[in-house]
């Protein structure tokens, strides 16, 4: 077993009175992709925002490849190796698809600072970028704008750029929200082949249980923004504490 | 010449043109347009082409709007008016006070962007506005520093002024003022071409992509604030050297010449109306504006002395109008070309 690339101990966000997430401890592995379930305003996106640090936490820890990041701000986080996809599509919307790219690859390599030289001059960069379009068969819009791209396309713009950046852990928040169903395998694909690197670290928040039943090595269940169950897919989806917290909710929901 | 340009074409033939027509007319105005009047508008439309385009760089680039720009163009310029009234008249002071005006407006423009930037966009306007104001008071109350209302005359080196005559060139005559106007005119140049490097460099991509979303840039690793506190920083830095050109030039620095709020709203309106974001809508817009500050009202008088005949049109085109005029320019040209003279040349929305 490898050693946990991130771990959360007893992480805790207060809103007031609220506790949004309580004491969350939990430890994630390279080469396993964790599913994290659990019912509307459970916590999961506010876990998400604590680790990857736009929320600062009330208690408790956020460790990456052993070190304490709880204070470090969120491009610090960034550049520690955390890579984080949101919910809502999250782009530069006027500059164009490779822009978008080339703006991850040289953010990793931290050539930002670079005042003299021409940005068309940094050859690698571009080419490293066309790549990563390459990979996610993004290659023909290349040049659009990115407010001129459909939803789906946005979404894998914000795939590839996870794949540029190159994180040790990478951070998914409903990947294929708002997607149609052909569209959405596409993203499932890139997301399968980034979790075939035996050293990438997976988090996925999802509500698609088929998803979750093709992609997930294991499934965390938040409620109430506490950690419920933690276990492989099936021992998971069968405990009754999910069925109740989770399939109970969701069902009261419709 | 695409090294020149930084690979920043202008990527349309009749913005080209314009530009080359700009370049030549500045280049050899002294010759194309005798006479003091016409080298007084050369010399103020290439100093505010400098002035314009660094502050292109905060807003058009970074996203950042700020009332201080007057501020740090009045730094570089009294640098040198205060540099040489305590020195004496030399080529070291003038270096010493420019170095000066430098040096103190890119310390205070970090302190400026490192207190306020942080927090949100709003606030820092404010505080550059509370700053700016604060700065202006206290120029006029330090007389004995400052000269206060009635600014400071500069003595510069013999060589610069019209006193130097240097003989004839193709009927003009050259003095010690022509020399004076290439020193302005090759000091803007450069710093025009180190903006346009700097905007088109790793780190100008950066502002892009900041002004375009912050958060995202920040979540990919960009620590925005000090993204933000160096372009402040070089903006200031780029405005404090415009304004010691100015001073050399004016052989004078006022509250009024540097200083005001008018220069700052003139700022605004030429990095609006030329195009925000494209650097070479500084040079399209200053020109446009400075020409129309300067010649619009000879125009209307001459457009109101032909029209006599009609009815109502030679009061509507009197000189004293001219002021109307040109708010009539502003409003027309903001709204035809949102993105300005230069955005809607390239083409873009």
């Amino acid at each position: 077993m490898p050693s946990p690339s991130l771990v959360t101990r007893d992480l805790t966000v207060r809103f007031g009175g609220h506790v949004a997430v309580d004491q969350v401890s939990c430890a994630f592995t390279p080469g396993e992709l964790t599913a994290i379930v659990g019912p509307n305003g459970a916590g999961k996106t506010t876990y998400f925002n604590l680790i990857s640090g736009q929320i600062r936490a009330t208690s408790g820890r956020v460790e990456l490849m052993g070190r304490d990041i709880t204070r470090l701000p969120v491009a610090a986080r960034t550049e520690a190796g955390l890579g984080r996809a949101f919910q809502l599509t999250n782009l530069f919307p006027r500059l164009t698809v490779l822009e978008n790219v080339r703006l991850v690859v040289q953010a990793r390599e931290r050539r930002g600072f670079n005042l003299w030289t021409m940005a068309m001059g940094h050859r690698d960069l571009i080419a490293e970028a066309q790549a990563v379009l390459e990979r996610v068969r993004l290659t023909h819009l290349a040049d659009q704008t990115v407010s001129a791209l459909s939803h789906g396309d946005q979404r894998k713009l914000e795939v590839a750029a996870m794949i540029a950046l190159k994180p040790r852990v990478f951070m998914f928040d409903e990947p294929t929200a708002g997607m149609s169903v052909e569209e959405a395998p596409v993203i499932l694909d890139l997301i399968a082949m980034i979790k075939s690197d035996p050293e990438a670290t997976v988090l996925l928040v999802e509500h698609k249980m088929d998803v979750i039943r093709s992609l997930a090595d294991r499934i965390i269940v938040l409620h109430n923004g506490a950690l419920v169950a933690d276990g492989k897919p099936a021992e998971v989806m069968a405990s009754d504490v999910v069925q109740e917290a989770y399939l109970g909710k969701e069902l009261s929901d419709v | 010449m695409n090294r020149l340009l930084s690979g920043d074409s202008p990527k349309s033939i009749v913005l080209s043109v314009l530009l080359v027509a700009i370049l030549i007319a500045l280049a050899f105005a002294p010759f194309l347009f005798p006479g003091s009047r016409s080298l007084e508008t050369a010399a103020r439309i290439c100093i505010f082409i400098v002035l314009v385009a660094s502050y292109d760089l905060l807003l058009g680039y970074g996203g950042i709007v700020s009332f201080a720009h007057t501020m740090f163009f009045g730094i570089g310029a009294y640098g040198v008016a205060i540099t040489i009234d305590r020195l004496g008249t030399g080529y070291g002071a003038l270096t010493l006070g420019a170095l000066i005006g430098l040096a103190v407006s890119g310390v205070i423009a970090l302190l400026i962007a490192l207190l306020s930037l942080r927090v949100r966009a709003i606030f820092f306007a404010m505080i550059t506005l509370a700053i700016a104001s604060a700065v202006a008071v206290l120029v006029s109350q330090l007389s004995g520093f400052t000269g206060g209302e009635d600014g400071m005359n500069i003595r510069i080196p013999r060589e610069l002024t019209p006193a130097n005559r240097l003989g004839e060139v193709m009927g003009t005559r050259i003095t010690g003022k022509t020399l004076n106007y290439y020193l302005v005119f090759g000091g803007s140049l450069l710093l025009f071409l180190l903006m346009l490097r700097i905007v088109n460099s790793p780190f100008g991509r950066v502002l892009q992509a900041i002004r375009e979303n912050a958060f995202r840039a920040e979540a990919i690793g960009y620590r925005v604030v000090y993204y933000r506190a160096l372009a402040t920083c070089l903006s200031a830095m780029v405005a404090a050297l415009a304004g010691s050109l100015f001073a050399i030039w004016l052989r004078y620095v006022g509250p009024a010449t540097t200083l005001g709020m008018e220069i700052m709203l003139d700022i605004l309106l030429m990095v609006v109306i030329g195009g925000m974001g494209t650097m070479y809508g500084a040079v399209v817009g200053t020109a446009i504006f400075v020409l129309a500050q300067n010649y619009l009202k000879e125009l209307m008088g001459g457009l109101s002395e032909a029209t006599a005949s009609v009815p109502v049109l030679p009061e509507l085109l009197s000189p004293d109008r001219w002021l109307l005029w040109l708010g009539v320019l502003f409003i027309l040209s903001v709204y035809f070309f949102p993105t300005g003279i230069v955005g809607r040349l390239r083409g873009t929305r």
